[in-house]
């Protein structure tokens, strides 16, 4: 058989936009996943801190009560009042709208990219699963962190409202009675640990520091970050729940 | 053996295109599997009909001419083997096996399962060069390059180009494919003064080409018919945010 390939021969006029200032770079899509993987650092940073806290519910409610009230004096009279607190606030914040833009913009972009899809469903070859985790996980991590700032940062969706102390907050919540949100919570931690098992081993690659012989071990590291951070999460409601701690 | 093919037919680029069944005997296990598109071909032109298009040239496994998504597998069930070094005793007395193009955006469907990869020279084009004075050959140990770099360098260098890690990925990306060159001569004593410019460059045409970005699932190297290492990708990455900097 001949060649069966007609040449193709449709120029295209596909010439980039010059890149003006270190700014703009950030714009491409190496860029914007570089944008993805510092600011999940920092949410995950956060995450580490906000687990060991939580834990300091086990002391009772005197150390908890005191520590939550500690993050709002802490600086003073240096500084004003929830300097400290209100500061991270406004990081967090940054960073979670940067991180979802980064997010959204990528799937955009990756949807765009294949405008007619297979019709042999393709099969995983290393973890597709990642995909899924990521994008449809990270809305409903989001919806969770909604749900959990409403609950017990604000206290509106809270049975004791937002008045009340934060350790009566959280036995209130988790009461045996209302297990359905101990279940809720669980699940949604855990996917919030699948999310940081892909998106830690991610940041480490799209920062550049990705090599052959340092996978298994990165890969491990952020299996583990991932593992503790949801058992740490866990603990408290599901100890509320079954009436370790009331 | 007797198979069936689902194929996708397309007349032309504006046409819609759609699976078309045909029914194949006498399929010997000892045929590539280009061999037995040839047999299935004949066939066609035998009964008047269009026979089927589909990209080759050395048939060796060198060129990167052969595609094909075979049953959702870019190149097919066999790791690590392009499309014409594919044999059919992978496959079974009485297998459906579903064949399609690549699939993305910036690589348009000429005919059936042929596409216009066009988009990869462009990325060449765009920075995957270095500038060096024609002339003699220069002296072979003029120029020392470290072992460990001359392999990383090589492996790098054996991209074919023939866009399986496009297809394959979840976001039609082609950090692999572009990864692979940066990897190649950013290694290299001679590709160093091109080097941060390049990388912004083909990242830039990559982008501007319509392909997805990268959110590193590795799905590109699990089909690589060269096995280009994932770690092309976060070089990559390195060098990009390194020239972001400044
Ligand atoms: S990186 Fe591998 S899959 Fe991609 S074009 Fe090169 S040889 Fe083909
Ligand atoms: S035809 Fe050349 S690599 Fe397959």
């Amino acid at each position: 058989m001949s060649r069966s390939t007609p040449v193709a021969t449709r120029p295209r006029p596909k010439t980039p936009s010059p890149a003006a200032g270190p700014l703009k770079r950030y714009r491409s899509s190496v860029g914007k996943k570089a944008v993805m993987a510092v600011t999940g650092a920092i949410l995950v940073l956060f995450l580490i801190a906000h687990a060991i806290g939580n834990l300091k519910v086990f002391l009772g409610r005197e150390d908890f009560d005191h520590y939550s009230h500690w993050l709002r004096s802490v600086g003073e009279p240096a500084i004003p009042h929830r300097t400290f607190l209100t500061a991270m606030e406004v990081v967090l914040t940054v960073a979670v709208l940067l991180h979802i833009w980064a997010a959204i913009s990528l799937a955009r972009q990756a949807r765009q990219a294949r405008p007619v899809r297979y019709a042999a469903r393709p099969k995983a070859h290393e973890n597709r699963y990642a995909t899924h985790v990521m994008r449809y996980g990270g809305i409903v991590v989001l919806l969770f962190v909604i749900w959990h700032l409403l609950d017990l940062t604000f206290g509106a969706v809270n049975p004791k409202g937002g008045d009340a102390q934060p350790y009566d907050k959280v036995i209130a919540d988790f009461d045996p009675s209302r297990w359905y949100i101990t279940l809720f919570y669980v699940v949604a931690v855990i996917l919030v640990g699948l999310h940081l098992r892909h998106g830690l081993f991610s940041a480490v690659q799209t920062l550049g520091w990705g090599r052959q012989r340092r996978y298994p071990a990165v890969r491990l590291a952020a299996d583990v970050v991932a593992a503790l951070l949801v058992i740490g999460f866990v603990s408290v409601p599901v100890m509320v729940t079954i009436g370790v701690l009331n | 053996m007797k198979l069936t093919l689902k194929i996708w037919r397309q007349k032309n680029a504006a046409d819609e295109g759609r699976m078309v069944s045909y029914e194949i005997d006498d399929v010997s296990p000892d045929m590539s599997f280009l061999e037995m598109l040839d047999v299935l071909n004949e066939r066609l032109i035998l009964d008047g009909e269009d026979p089927v298009a589909f990209d080759h040239d050395c048939r060796e496994g060198i060129c990167g001419m052969c595609s094909l998504v075979i049953d959702g597998t870019p190149h097919g069930p066999e790791k690590a083997t392009t499309t014409c070094q594919l044999h059919m005793r992978k496959f079974k007395d009485g297998d459906v096996i579903t064949i399609e193009p690549w699939r993305a955006r910036a690589f348009p469907v000429v005919k059936d399962l042929v596409v216009d990869r066009s988009a990869f020279d462009r990325i060449i084009q765009a920075g995957g060069y270095v500038s060096a004075p024609t002339g003699s050959a220069p002296e072979a140990a003029a120029i020392p390059v470290p072992k460990e770099d001359a392999n990383k360098a090589f492996d790098a260098a054996t991209c074919i180009g023939c866009g399986a890690c496009v297809a394959a990925c979840p976001n039609a990306s082609a950090m692999l494919f572009t990864a692979a060159k940066i990897t190649h001569l950013g290694l290299l004593p001679q590709g160093q003064p091109e080097r941060y410019d390049r990388v912004v460059k083909m990242v830039d045409q990559m982008d501007a080409e319509g392909f997805g970005g990268c959110t590193n699932t590795g799905e590109c190297t699990a089909v690589c018919p060269k096995g280009i290492p994932f770690e092309t990708i976060s070089r990559l990455n390195a060098d990009l945010l390194k020239a972001s900097r400044g």
